[in-house]
């Protein structure tokens, strides 16, 4: 029976919880402390906090919103957006967070895969992959939050960022977010059976059904963003329509 | 009680101290040596490389220190890379010894079930703990056995005398080592995250905490 992490996927701007499609689009949310504290104690298995602009302006604005969250939310803490530098990890780390989350830079730089995993631990370093289909039916990777391609072919890239490091990848369909339409489970099954570590999966998990596939694709999590934002599920109903699916969940 | 979480530059610390506080207690982050010496109860938490963990420890002189606590009868929690530098030696990355509190041996976890499955490494899991080998331990009072905690390690510790594996979880169809404990029974040791493993976890805290002011 396959075994599956919950992540609440909380997109964030100016201190804003936001919600877009295709990473675009952008809908206002509110606090995105309250809402991580309620899927808290709804039972969600861990949190990722994504600042979506600050690739384009070079920072990282989440310091606040993470440390916030270590006064009353007891479980992993994963940050993504605008993270370049072993500084910017430590920094990042200090606030409270458990892991950080890159895509471009290390599609910049791949060293940093490394770099991160031998200061801080592989366990640290989560290697994000913002994925596209190519008309040709391959999946390209993208960076700057969907913005820009790489060249990069999604599969080859995540078998190197084991190589290189990663302890977790972050695998994103930008086709898929936010549509509310079902996850790419093409992708999910090429790279979960291209890489041996844990594949946390992104973009369309739009129901349990959806979920179970990706688990029983090899997905390790799934990342949930407008299904809980938008109350279409809680977290407690979605882990019993796990259970009663045959995939195991966090009681 | 205080309580002094130990920073040598390699860890979340942040999320320690918060649980502690939660539990209602006073936590302090320090690399003092004197804080240190002084303390009545330690936390060592970590994330990272063994060899790396241990070398910052020895160049801040905190080793002996921990040594000497635990010697003493001092409550000693150590948390992840904590718990495995409590371990005679690890093989990652070449062998490297350990703080030497708990007789044994830190090892890689292999990346293949007994079925001979391949198994994913690291072992990122939210993993039910059973307290059968000790149902009465202090350190698990009012948690069921089998509640699920955080872990994330790709090495595990193997204490050479098996009483002093308090719990294990199961991963790939094999016994991993959660939580141990010296002979003594003050210094504890969890492979698991219990700041970051919710309710159980701070559970299991509380009970580490209270148990040494009664």
């Amino acid at each position: 029976m396959p075994k599956i992490r919950l992540i609440s996927r909380l997109d964030v701007k100016d201190e804003n919880l936001v919600k877009g499609i295709q990473l675009e689009g952008l809908r206002k949310l509110g606090n995105p402390n309250l809402y991580a504290k309620d899927y808290y104690e709804d039972g969600i298995d861990e949190i990722l906090y994504l600042d979506i602009v600050a690739s384009l302006y070079n920072r990282n604005n989440l310091s606040d919103i993470v440390e916030r969250t270590t006064e009353n939310v007891f479980i992993p803490i994963t940050v993504a957006g605008g993270i370049r530098s072993l500084d910017n990890v430590h920094k990042i780390l200090q606030t409270g967070a458990d892991k950080v989350a890159i895509n471009t830079a290390a599609i910049k730089r791949p060293e940093i895969i490394t770099e991160v995993a031998e200061a801080y631990g592989s366990q640290c370093m989560v290697l994000s992959i913002e994925a596209k289909k190519t008309p040709g039916g391959n999946y390209e990777c993208y960076y700057d939050n969907g913005r820009e391609h790489s060249g990069f072919d999604a599969i080859e890239w995540a078998k190197r960022g084991e190589e290189l490091g990663a302890g977790e990848i972050l695998l994103t369909s930008v086709d898929r977010d936010g549509l509310m339409r079902g996850m790419d489970q093409d992708i999910i099954r090429q790279i979960c059976s291209e890489v041996r570590i844990p594949v946390i999966c992104a973009g369309g998990a739009d129901s349990a059904e959806e979920i179970a596939k990706a688990a029983f694709n090899g997905a390790s999590a799934v990342a949930i963003g407008a299904l809980l934002h938008y109350k279409k599920k809680t977290v407690h109903e979605l882990k019993e329509e796990l259970t009663a699916l045959g995939v195991e969940v966090r009681r | 009680m205080k309580v002094i979480i130990i920073d040598y530059g390699l860890s979340n610390l942040l999320s320690v101290k918060r649980a502690v506080e939660y539990c209602g207690f006073d936590a302090e982050i320090s690399y003092d040596p004197e804080v240190i010496g002084n303390a009545e109860c330690l936390i060592l938490p970590g994330v990272g490389a063994f060899s790396k963990g241990m070398e910052q420890l020895k160049s801040l002189g905190l080793d002996t220190l921990i040594r000497e606590h635990v010697d003493a009868g001092k409550p000693f929690l150590g948390i992840c890379l904590g718990m495995q530098m409590m371990f005679s030696s690890s093989e990652e990355g070449g062998i490297h010894a350990g703080l030497d509190i708990i007789p044994g041996t830190v090892e890689k976890i292999p990346d293949i079930t007994t079925d001979g499955e391949p198994l994913r490494v690291p072992h990122v899991s939210w993993q039910k703990v059973s307290f059968d080998r000790y149902p009465d331990h202090p350190l698990f009072s009012g948690i069921e056995s089998g509640s699920e905690f955080y872990f994330v390690h790709s090495y595990e510790g193997k204490p050479s005398d098996t009483k002093m594996l308090l719990a294990s979880c199961v991963y790939g169809g094999r016994d991993v080592t959660a939580i141990v404990s010296n002979a003594k029974g003050n210094a504890i040791g969890c492979q698991f995250h219990p700041e970051k493993s919710g309710h159980a976890g701070l559970a299991l805290l509380k009970n580490f905490l209270t148990r040494n002011t009664a």
